[in-house]
């Protein structure tokens, strides 16, 4: 016979227990979410749904009064594990965690509105984790720029790339790469200087 | 560098999502500066997320299965989640991030950036009185109020007592008082027992929030009780 935990904890346990994680299979739920993002998998949400409706209905029946605002909160939060699955990362943390900050959101909303009168739905500005901004994404940022200009660069004609290529990635001057690809340095100057009007069209759009 | 932290206790208090949505912001505003916070809170959140769905009795395969045990003997909340699973299904529209955008305020001349937590709350006109500049926030929280405190440089608030608690959380510039100095990211919070004297030599803008009655009234009395014991 297993006693069901009802109740958030309120401790800061910092030991678990090992067959803690056992409990819940964290690769399935994951892949699960992904299949929802990814291909709007109808079967994967409905998986997601029996594994935690129950939970969160039980969770909101302890913080709300009345059993049609405990349905409200699966109801909201599970639409937005539906409409919001592509912002999980599964390298950011675990699906639980995800879905955990999705319904305490929704839950804090409610009771604001409940309690409070006001439907400010200010949750997401509160926790903005909730949208899986972690601070590290500032310094992905410019990484993600960089692979961006590498993809731009693919999309010029071979012999722009070799010359943009090998004049800025690999530092080479423009005589050396003459001599390199057999060429007049004319020619060498001419695709530079294509290529690098080509970029611009290409990147300038982009920043617009 | 910031030298001020919330107390254990509130951080998961704010991971719970327990607060009044005033100390939740100054927890938020307090976490966008500080590392270490953030640190703690996504421990927090990974384990009461934990805890909160581990399931010892059944299995996933079972559920899979349809082996619904929990609900089996109530058919109408079966059916009930079925017709939610097909509603919320039924459009296969995604949301998309808000970019957020950074919110303005001037205070004497000097306009300021707010913290996401604060971009879309209603604030009331300043009210000044000398060197200080308050203007409310709209968080109807009945007697918890939440401000936007501005001090010019050389200005400072009059020795005070609190009747409940105070908490201040430095959002630009930095303040002193007998304990010491308080710079940009620190959480304060002080009980009704301490009294001060804050001055600002260089002027400094805060998030402020208060309660001036002691007792909290019925209604608002379920919210408080997670931090009660560690507010007084």
């Amino acid at each position: 016979m297993v006693v069901e935990q009802t109740k958030l904890p309120t401790g800061g346990s910092h030991v678990k227990s090992n067959n803690m994680t056992e409990n819940i299979e964290h690769t399935q739920l994951s892949t699960w979410l992904n299949q929802v993002a990814e291909k709007r998998c109808k079967i994967a949400f409905t998986h997601l749904f029996k594994f935690f409706a129950p939970k969160i209905q039980r969770i909101a029946r302890s913080k709300f009064p009345n059993e049609a605002q405990s349905h409200e909160v699966v109801q909201e939060t599970m639409s937005n594990v539906w409409r919001k699955a592509h912002l999980f990362d599964a390298n950011k943390g675990a699906a639980t965690t995800w879905v955990y900050t999705v319904m305490r959101n929704v839950t804090f909303d409610l009771l604001r509105k409940v309690k409070s009168n006001r439907e400010d739905n200010l949750s997401d500005d509160i926790w903005p984790i909730a949208e899986g901004a972690v601070t590290e994404d500032q310094v992905y940022d410019d990484h993600l720029e960089s692979k961006q200009l590498l993809r731009v660069i693919e999309t010029l004609p071979e012999a722009q790339q070799q010359v943009v290529k090998g004049f800025y990635l690999m530092e080479m001057s423009q005589e050396q790469l003459a001599n390199h690809l057999n060429l007049p340095l004319g020619t060498i100057k001419s695709r530079l200087r294509l290529a690098l009007a080509k970029l611009k069209v290409q990147l300038g759009e982009k920043h617009d | 560098m910031i030298k001020h932290h919330p107390k254990f206790e509130l951080l998961q208090s704010y991971v719970n999502g327990d607060l009044p949505a005033s100390l939740a912001i100054g927890i938020s505003i307090h976490c966008d500066m500080c590392t270490d916070c953030q640190h703690t809170i996504s421990q927090l959140t990974e384990q009461v997320a934990e805890h909160s769905f581990e399931e010892p009795s059944v299995r996933l395969d079972d559920l899979s299965d349809k082996n619904f045990t929990s609900f089996s003997d109530d058919l109408s909340e079966d059916d009930l989640f079925d017709a939610m699973i097909s509603n919320i299904t039924f459009s296969e529209d995604v949301d998309e991030v808000k970019e957020s955008v950074k919110r303005e305020v001037m205070f004497k001349d000097k306009s300021y950036q707010l913290p996401t937590a604060l971009s879309r709350i209603e604030l009331s006109k300043a009210a000044n009185v000398g060197k200080l500049s308050r203007s409310r926030l709209q968080l109807n929280e009945d007697e918890i109020h939440s401000s936007l405190l501005h001090i010019n440089p050389g200005g400072g608030v009059p020795a005070h007592t609190h009747k409940g608690f105070e908490l201040t959380v430095l959002l630009d510039g930095s303040f002193t008082d007998s304990r010491g100095e308080y710079n940009k990211g620190d959480f304060i919070l002080l009980d009704g027992s301490f009294t001060h004297n804050p001055v600002s030599e260089n002027g400094c803008l805060c998030y402020t929030v208060a309660n001036d009655a002691l007792h909290f009234t019925q209604g608002i009395n379920k919210l408080l009780n997670p931090i009660g014991s560690f507010i007084y």
